[in-house]
């Protein structure tokens, strides 16, 4: 018996095992294939330059972080709002019938793949800002669009089930002194599911950010640094992901080098969901 | 006898199919504290929580029969108007996870009071009522949830004060204290009821016999005996408030 614990638990360890190595070998790889251009061209140069010429051997990538962040902060804005809102209309007002009906939408819209996004946003999104201003069509705008919708199911299941782990006696306390209902939501519920909904909105900010295929079909990819939303732009991920097929030799490891950039943006987005404190309330019983 | 703040009349409740509270009928006199006694799952819970329409908020739940509070009938009164004139204590303290100020303000500031001068008056004066402020004067800034049980259960008294109702109902507020927390909040009731119609749900009878000046005893969803505490208690009229009382069920 003993024996066969000891070996059950060897095989968990190695799993564990697995995890940490895979993780270690790509930070390794990615950095040992990318960190020669960034010390040629130096670290300033590289995350401030505001040229992309892999056949000058010009590497600047500062067009591309704008872009990687306006295309996020554009996807949060729109996201975020209609994310939360909804988390908070099924756990505090729809009825159980109606969440039935919404709830595995919300799971559907989770399940469909980014390419079929970056379709949509081609066919429907990008022709309708085209009419609109005139333009192009692929932009920040465009991306930004779609973006926010793909990021709507970890936004609202994240927060939604922050919500709905409020203790019930905060909105019956609130309820017994006279406040509506929207007025214990606002004013003790959403305060009590604050880290829930905060963690909801950077693990969302991290799939924004790491999107590749939507956002090459929609932003219009272009190196230039954007003027405006309406302007093409390229990501961090659009850049790998458009180079990497044709690139070689040290324009390639330009690219991995993007990603070691693309990696620190999302370690520094883990590390801030580890630094937000437990509101009070929220795992207290 | 005082004045009846409270009159409820032939009032039955179901939940969905189950008829939790049947035929009841009962004046509650102001200024005074009411026990409402009996076993678990006997109604009287249910029945405080008619009072302020907390019921409300469960689905299924069907009350017929006719509540008037001040000379009002219950279904007459804005709900939150109501609620404001009839405030709650729960069973489980539930202060909010925000500081002691923002709790004992919280009451005040919904119902549009904005005055930093105003609110810090209603917070001093509240948390005075409810036995508290000594305590808790220095840091008022602080997590109400790193109170002890009993200090949480009297900033809700005071959170609840602090809206000025002229009823107060007790959901076994005492259940989940030790026995020095209960006895302040028992000495509390004695002034509490100078001001206000105190109702209390309570699962033990000495409580009872100590703070209240009539009992209701509850069985089965109805009403069995009603009448001033020490009368009740002494010369209880029926068998079964007997039983009760000398412990023989419940």
């Amino acid at each position: 018996m003993r024996f066969h614990e000891r070996i059950v638990e060897n095989i968990f360890l190695i799993c564990a095992g697995i995890v940490v190595l895979g993780v270690a070998i790509i930070s390794i790889f990615i950095f040992r294939e990318g960190w020669t251009v960034i010390s040629k061209t130096g670290i300033a140069d590289f995350v401030f330059g505001k040229k992309w010429a892999p056949t000058q051997g010009i590497y600047g990538i500062f067009p591309m972080i704008l872009g990687s962040i306006y295309v996020t902060l554009g996807a949060l804005m729109i996201g975020v709002p209609i994310g939360v809102g909804c988390a908070i209309y099924l756990a505090e007002i729809a009825s159980p019938r109606l969440s039935a009906i919404i709830k595995p939408g919300i799971e559907l819209l989770a399940g469909i793949p980014s390419v079929i996004y970056g379709l949509y946003g081609m066919t429907v999104i990008v022709p309708i800002i085209r009419d609109l201003f005139n333009n192009q069509g692929f932009s920040i705008l465009a991306g930004s669009i779609v973006l926010g919708i793909m990021i709507l199911p970890t936004i609202t299941n994240i927060s939604m089930d922050s919500i709905e782990a409020v203790p019930k006696e905060y909105k019956e306390g609130s309820l017994a002194l006279g406040s509506s209902h929207w007025q214990a939501i606002i004013k003790v519920i959403l305060p009590a599911a604050k880290s829930g909904i905060i963690s909801s909105i950077i693990l969302g900010m991290g799939r924004a950010i790491g999107e590749t295929m939507a956002v090459i079909m929609i932003t219009g990819n272009s190196t230039l640094i954007p003027e405006s939303i309406l302007s093409p732009a390229r990501t961090l991920t659009g850049n790998i992901g458009i180079e990497m097929g044709y690139a070689s030799g040290e324009h390639q490891r330009a690219l991995f080098a993007t990603g070691i950039v693309l990696f620190i943006f999302i370690m520094i987005l883990n590390l801030m969901t580890k630094l937000i404190p437990n509101k009070a309330g929220e795992n207290i019983e | 006898m005082g004045n009846a703040k409270i009159i409820v009349k032939d009032t039955n409740l179901y939940y969905g199919d189950y008829h939790a509270l049947k035929d009841i009928s009962i004046d509650i006199y102001e200024k005074a504290v009411t026990a409402l006694i009996g076993p678990s799952g006997c109604g009287k819970s249910t029945f405080l929580r008619c009072l302020n329409r907390m019921n409300d908020l469960i689905p299924n739940v069907k009350i017929m029969g006719e509540i008037q509070i001040a000379g009002v009938d219950l279904y007459e009164y804005d709900v939150i108007l109501l609620r404001k004139k009839v405030g709650m204590v729960f069973q489980k303290p539930n202060p909010f996870p925000m500081s002691i100020y923002e709790n004992v303000a919280y009451g005040p500031r919904i119902h549009g009071i904005k005055s930093k001068a105003v609110l810090d008056d209603i917070v001093e004066k509240s948390l005075r009522e409810a036995a508290l402020w000594d305590e808790v004067k220095d840091r008022l800034k602080y997590n109400a949830l790193g109170l002890s049980g009993g200090q949480q259960q009297r900033l809700c008294i005071a959170r609840t004060i602090a809206v000025e109702p002229e009823v107060l109902l007790m959901d076994e507020p005492t259940s989940a204290l030790d026995p020095a927390s209960t006895m302040k909040i028992e000495d509390l009731m004695e002034n509490l009821k100078k001001q206000y119609t105190v109702i209390i749900v309570t699962h033990n009878m000495q409580q009872a016999g100590r703070i209240s000046d009539y009992t209701a005893f509850f069985l089965n969803g109805e009403i069995i005996e009603y009448d001033r505490t020490e009368k009740l208690f002494y010369k209880p009229k029926d068998k079964r408030t007997e039983d009760y009382i000398t412990g023989r069920f419940g």
